[in-house]
């Protein structure tokens, strides 16, 4: 694999960054700081930084309702993140969105759509576009083994692949769907199995190994940029916590929890540099506390910043 | 200068040749709208050939991923035209229209724009049931941050159709199947029609009646019949529902005193629902009699000619609502 120790550095980084990011999500949520609902993406960081580390500044990318760690894979700010997540005028999307609606379009990042499957055919016009234009950008698209019985989810990858188009599609089987477990509601034991239906590429690989998700999505990449066409690859993967912020996810056998908690991608990573003699552990720690402080002074930012106008609310209906 | 008379059809035909010579980023999308259909309602005839199957993209049978790919090529830079053969069928791609494309400029700030046409035809009257008749309009109009233009007339239907593409707003651009074939003078040049201005289609002093679409003619027709019994009505037509051109409507009620309005939607929740509410809350002192609305009554489209016949308004229904509320007026 052609990956230089700066990227492995980086990649590690964002992991820790998404990770330590939601964890402050989850103890501003209970401060009552944060208001509505969250769904964290503390467990699945090996999926977006795998895939956005092959992803230009000028590549788009599609999120969902869990998408904080999209837009920080992408390259977002943590403050505007954050800000946006607090309902704070200063946020992304000016606190008109929240946590589920992020989107910051200077970086190719599209926004998170909270209705499951509808990124789907949203990508697919990405990548469109891209091909009208004739640019070598793509589009990877970002959703859950739930979205993949959605409609959509039919719809936008045939559309895709009769046209070739370049898109990532990017399934993060966390094996639940809120709470219903995937063996209750597809018979396939891979989501993957799907593109064959579609006539394209399916991979099925550890989402919670990000050195096999960067592989996976660098081969999509090269064939999207070469006018091959969409690739769909599953990552399996797992959530460290419920759906959303009131779920104890009292569905899922502790075994279960047990075994995927020890897979987890950033210990994982960690290992892997340290053996691989990229890192020592100082080093680790170095790169955890200038994260940390990255964060802490997101949080400053967010809180010290003003709530939108009441009257806001009436602005932006129309462009 | 010799304007040329021509059709709907063709007036919408030429708004997209025109706007498509122009800007490169204009395309079509839509099921079988090329080369081997041209398009349900033949609107897109000739443009594969002109502009190629990349710019005029026939596609499957996925009205959602054919609003959603559109959604997805407005934000990035694009500015496509997507065609859903009737109307009936945007329920199909409802999660996109109204929760995808009309929210992404709020949802997200403002900070990305949807520069997105869905053309779709509406209307009954030619015996095709409950699947392919409806008038939905008003399912758009009820949801921020979409424009509706639904044009009566063929000069109309070019001029708000090249002002729904340069628009940076999600448009639903509802046309009528009886309109197709219907001809009007149509300029050869450029000209748009801005959203939001309706039109005195025929001026009057006795009572106003507000149309839309293919129930314009219908109230020209009823004005023509009322003429004669010495009633002088006025049609205004909105030309676009999203935005809504209040000033002429309460100008002219201001004028008449009476008020009749005509659509072909469902009376329930519906476009003269809207009209008559925002009468009776900014102008209802104007008023000499109550308001009158002659709409679909609350049923599917049924099939049989005399069945459908009996739910679509016509000029009869608009010349009795009209008299009914001289005779409680005057």
């Amino acid at each position: 694999m052609d990956l230089s120790k700066e990227k492995k550095i980086a990649m590690y980084q964002d992991m820790l960054k998404i990770r330590l990011f939601e964890e402050k999500v989850f103890e501003l949520y209970g401060q009552n700081i944060v208001p509505g609902t969250i769904h964290l993406y503390a467990g699945e960081e090996a999926v977006a930084v795998g895939v956005c580390t092959n992803l230009r500044k000028e590549d788009y990318i599609v999120s969902t309702h869990r998408g904080h760690g999209h837009c920080i894979a992408k390259g977002a700010r943590l403050d505007k993140t954050m800000a946006e997540i607090l309902g704070k005028k200063t946020g992304y999307c000016k606190g008109k969105g929240g946590s589920m609606h992020i989107a910051d379009f200077s970086i190719g990042m599209l926004g998170a759509t909270a209705v499951v499957g509808a990124g789907i055919p949203i990508a697919t016009g990405a990548g469109l576009s891209i091909k009208l234009r004739g640019t070598d950008q793509v589009a990877a698209c970002f959703f859950g083994d739930g979205a993949s019985n959605q409609g959509t989810f039919h719809e936008g990858v045939n559309m895709a692949a009769i046209w070739k188009l370049p898109v990532l599609f990017i399934c993060e089987n966390n094996l639940y769907a809120m709470g219903t477990h995937q063996r209750r509601v597809m018979l396939v034991k891979h989501v993957m199995e799907r593109a064959v239906a579609y006539g394209i590429p399916g991979v099925c690989v550890d989402g919670n190994n990000v050195l096999e998700v960067y592989e996976a999505t660098l081969e999509a990449c090269k064939r999207a940029r070469n006018g091959d066409g969409p690739t769909l690859i599953e990552c399996k993967t797992y959530r460290r916590k419920g759906h959303s912020r009131w779920d104890p996810a009292t569905y899922r056998p502790k075994g279960e929890v047990d075994e995927w908690l020890n897979k987890d991608p950033i210990q994982r990573m960690k290992k892997h540099l340290i053996v691989d003699g990229v890192f020592s552990e100082s080093k680790l720690i170095e790169i955890e506390e200038e994260v940390m402080n990255s964060i802490e002074e997101a949080v400053k930012f967010a809180l010290d910043s003003p709530f939108p106008q009441p009257e806001e609310a009436l602005e932006d209906v129309y462009a | 200068m010799n304007i040329p008379k021509i059709t709907y059809r063709d007036a919408l035909r030429q708004a997209l040749i025109e706007e498509m010579r122009q800007d490169p980023t204009v395309f079509l999308l839509g099921e079988d709208i090329g080369r081997y259909w041209n398009g349900a309602f033949k609107v897109t005839a000739g443009l594969a050939e002109e502009f190629g199957e990349d710019r005029v993209r026939d596609t499957p049978i996925s009205e959602s991923a054919i609003i959603g790919a559109a959604v997805g090529a407005a934000i990035t830079g694009m500015r496509p035209i997507a065609e859903i053969m009737f109307g009936d069928l945007t329920a199909l791609a409802m999660d996109q229209i109204a929760n995808q494309a009309a929210k992404i400029h709020y949802m997200f700030g403002g900070q990305a724009k949807v520069p997105l046409v869905i053309r779709t035809p509406f209307g009954g009257g030619v015996n095709i049931a409950a699947h392919h008749s409806q008038s939905l309009e008003a399912w758009f109009m009820h949801v921020p941050g979409l424009h509706v233009a639904l044009p009566s007339t063929p000069y109309d239907a070019k001029g708000l159709l090249k002002t729904a593409i340069r628009s940076d707003n999600p448009v639903v651009f509802c046309e009528h199947k009886l309109l197709y074939s219907l001809e009007g003078l149509v300029p050869e040049e450029d000209y748009t029609i801005p959203f939001g201005v309706a039109e005195v289609k025929r001026e009057g002093s006795d009572v106003t009646i507000v149309a839309t679409m293919f129930m314009v003619n219908k109230s020209l027709q009823a004005a023509e019949i009322l003429e004669k019994d010495g009633i002088s009505v006025e049609v205004v037509d909105p030309r676009t529902l999203v935005p809504l051109d209040k000033t002429t409507i309460i100008d002219s009620v201001k004028k008449t005193g009476h008020l009749v309005i005509v659509s072909e939607d469902c009376k329930t929740g519906g476009v003269t629902a809207e009209i008559a509410a925002i009468i009776a809350e900014e102008a209802i002192d104007y008023l000499d009699a109550p308001i009158k609305r002659v709409a679909k009554p609350d049923t599917p489209i049924p099939f049989s000619p005399p069945l459908e016949k009996e739910i679509i308004p016509d000029k009869e229904r608009i010349v009795d609502a009209v008299k009914q509320i001289r005779k409680r007026g005057s």
